[in-house]
């Protein structure tokens, strides 16, 4: 096989390789609002957080040198947006879907006021693995460079599933998802755990905004994020609120998202912005295709209002 | 109007720019003067309140069904694209067949995109919220392909545009003023939109299905074709401010279209509490706000997204605030409303 990029193996490694890389923010993001989901909650607001986790990882790693420590503070902004949300939910008649709506304008609007000083500066990114080091073709090189964060996003995945599964907490949230008359009968604080869930899955969005800033496409500006943080409320609903399934929903969003640069890689640059809406499409077909008006689906936490 | 929530959060925002280095007094200061302060800016505010009163009705309408659409964008876009493709249609005939096409394609084609939201929900059950933003992507998407593509104007060299739709059909100011007629038509159909909902048996239809879907179907409202036209005829607003940009601001449809007048409705509508007539106000005053950007960017070196700080803030406090409605005074608990979280279009078979 030749290096040559109209090869008949471009475009699939071309997609492969785009799916590693645009799937980590997907998958950060949907595992937050999966756990967030499971408590009974919709934080809508993820899309805010992504970018507000983006905006500061990208300054506290410029300004600290270390790309981890921005990792590390875009989840604590995260967990603060998060700790929001729960806090303005849990005030009797406020609607989780309005203030998500809210918080997304919040955070987008703070991120672009805050991160206005570092659209110019090169902030050190986060490193990764040469997993094709033993190809010599450079496009499978280049598809197979892991990022450690993308890997910690693995394990997340496969950790939450056996926390929800497996422990007493994960038990906890379930049960105050699925009924929250029956959780304060057992003597737990619905507010609690559903802040908990808020914040903790507010980090998760956090750190996939770090992703988007610190490693692909790896700079900050204003249009970096394009609604993965909505998309990955819809990828929850596709992925049946189960941590591994978000896993394979995240890679398969992300094919679809590389479509568009995989194409333009082996030359084909017509309907950029046609092949850019990919993810949107399918997400909006794998919607209608999976609801329905008469069942709820499987899977999902009773005390959720998006179906409701 | 929430002037309480209102007045909360400009302190807000004033501690917030405070910390950012600037002069909190000569902020407001500024942005008084940017929005309402001389006859210039205050038309200025006006013209960019008459598209908010459109997309706010795109929000509004629906919610007084229950449900939380956020589709005004993508509405917005198509219709406009929908308005010069009826331009180029009726070329060099009557300006007001021109005009009329215009309005009725950028109409139809915002009309079309939200009643498909309304319907999904009705009809499948899935959730308009989601759906209505995956499609505001989706309709960017197509506008751009459109105008960077096929309806491409070779001239526009710099900025991707479609042919202008000519002098004759741009849309011109009300006399005596600055600003275009597409005010007329925002006040003219919120206070429709206020008739319809308020004052007619459709209204009263949708009221009662905003309050219990289940209830409206079994006691015999046509439920799926009330929610589809209410989504069709809020659609066919956000589309309306479409054909208004184009006609009356940018006499062409390029990427200038796209500067969030459907997402900053949503934020009119629930500041209105989606109240079709106060609309109105919220609009002039969000409207103001916007208006006063380049003046604090100006004056105050303070990044363009100031605006948006503030815009996210008012929406935080607004709904913060719904939890304290009610509790100082009567004159606040007016009417029930109908809830704020979103009820069921559709029925489950959920044994609650």
């Amino acid at each position: 096989m030749s290096d040559g990029v109209g090869g008949i193996w471009g475009l699939p490694i071309a997609l492969v390789g785009g799916a590693l890389r645009v799937s980590a923010p997907y998958l950060f993001v949907s595992l937050g609002e999966c756990l967030t989901e499971k408590s009974g909650r919709i934080n809508l607001g993820q899309e805010g957080t992504l970018i507000m986790g983006a905006m500061s990882g990208y300054g506290v790693s410029y300004l600290s040198g270390s790309p981890w420590l921005g990792v590390l503070a875009a989840g604590c902004v995260g967990v603060v947006l998060g700790a929001a949300h729960a806090w303005l939910c849990s005030l009797p008649r406020v609607n989780d879907v309005a203030v998500g709506i809210a918080l997304m304008l919040f955070g987008t609007g703070l991120a672009f006021f805050l991160g206005k000083p570092l659209i110019q500066p090169k902030a050190p990114r986060l490193s990764s693995f040469e997993l094709g080091a033993w190809s010599s073709s450079a496009p499978v090189r280049a598809a197979l460079e892991i990022n450690g964060l993308f890997l910690v996003g693995v394990a997340a995945a496969f950790a939450m599933r056996f926390v929800f599964q497996r422990t007493r907490w994960g038990l906890v949230v379930r049960i105050v998802g699925e009924d929250a008359d029956a959780a304060r009968a057992l003597g737990y604080d619905v507010n609690r755990v559903r802040f908990a869930a808020t914040a903790v899955g507010g980090f998760f969005a956090g750190v996939g905004g770090s992703f988007l800033s610190l490693y692909y496409p790896g700079s900050w500006s204003e249009g970096l994020s394009s609604g993965q943080g909505l998309m990955a409320v819809a990828l929850v609903i596709f992925a049946r609120w189960d941590p591994v399934r978000c896993l394979l929903a995240s890679l398969l969003f992300g094919g679809a998202g590389a479509i568009g640069p995989a194409l333009q890689s082996i030359g084909i640059l017509g309907g950029y912005n046609l092949y850019a809406t990919a993810p949107y499409v399918l997400t909006f077909v794998i919607m209608i295709a999976t609801s329905s008006a008469r069942r709820t689906l499987a899977g999902q936490p009773a005390e959720l209002t998006v179906a409701r | 109007m929430p002037l309480g929530g209102i007045a909360v959060s400009f302190a807000i925002f004033g501690g917030f720019v405070g910390l950012a280095g600037a002069n909190v007094l000569d902020v407001y200061y500024q942005m008084y003067r940017g929005a309402f302060g001389s006859w210039f800016s205050f038309q200025n505010t006006l013209v960019r309140a008459a598209p908010l009163t459109l997309t706010a009705l795109c929000t509004a309408l629906p919610a007084q069904l229950g449900l939380v659409i956020i589709g005004g964008e993508g509405a917005l876009v198509l219709g406009a694209l929908g308005a010069v493709v009826a331009a180029h249609a009726v070329d060099g005939g009557n300006p007001w067949v021109g005009l009329f096409a215009m309005a009725a394609a950028g109409c139809a084609v915002g009309g079309a995109l939200v009643a498909l939201e309304g319907a999904l929900r009705t009809l499948r059950g899935v959730n308009e919220t989601i759906s209505s933003l995956l499609l505001n992507y989706i309709a960017i998407g197509v506008f751009k392909h459109l105008v960077e593509g096929p309806m491409r104007d070779p001239a526009s060299l710099n900025k991707p545009s479609t042919r202008p739709i000519g002098e004759a059909y741009a849309l011109g100011t009300i006399p005596g003023m600055d600003v275009h007629w597409g005010l007329v038509y925002g006040v003219i159909a919120c206070v429709a939109a206020y008739v319809l909902m308020r004052r007619t048996a459709f209204g009263f239809a949708a009221k009662v299905i905003g309050g219990n879907a289940r209830a409206a179907q079994l006691s015999g409202l046509a439920v799926h074709r009330v929610v589809i036209v209410t989504c069709g005829l809020a659609g066919a607003a956000a589309g309306l401010a479409g054909m208004v940009e184009v006609a009356a601001v940018h006499g062409t449809a390029n990427a200038s279209i796209i500067v969030g007048y459907g997402y900053t409705g949503v934020l009119v509508a629930f500041l209105a509490r989606q109240h079709p007539l106060g609309i109105l106000p919220v609009a002039v005053l969000i409207g103001g706000i916007g208006a006063s950007g380049g003046l604090l960017q100006r004056t105050e070196h303070l990044p363009d997204a100031a605006v948006n700080v503030l815009q996210g803030i008012l929406f935080v406090v607004i709904l913060a605030s719904e939890t304290l409605r009610g509790r100082f005074g009567a004159q606040v608990a007016r009417v029930p409303r109908s809830p704020p979280r979103p009820a069921p279009a559709a029925p489950t078979q959920k044994a609650a």
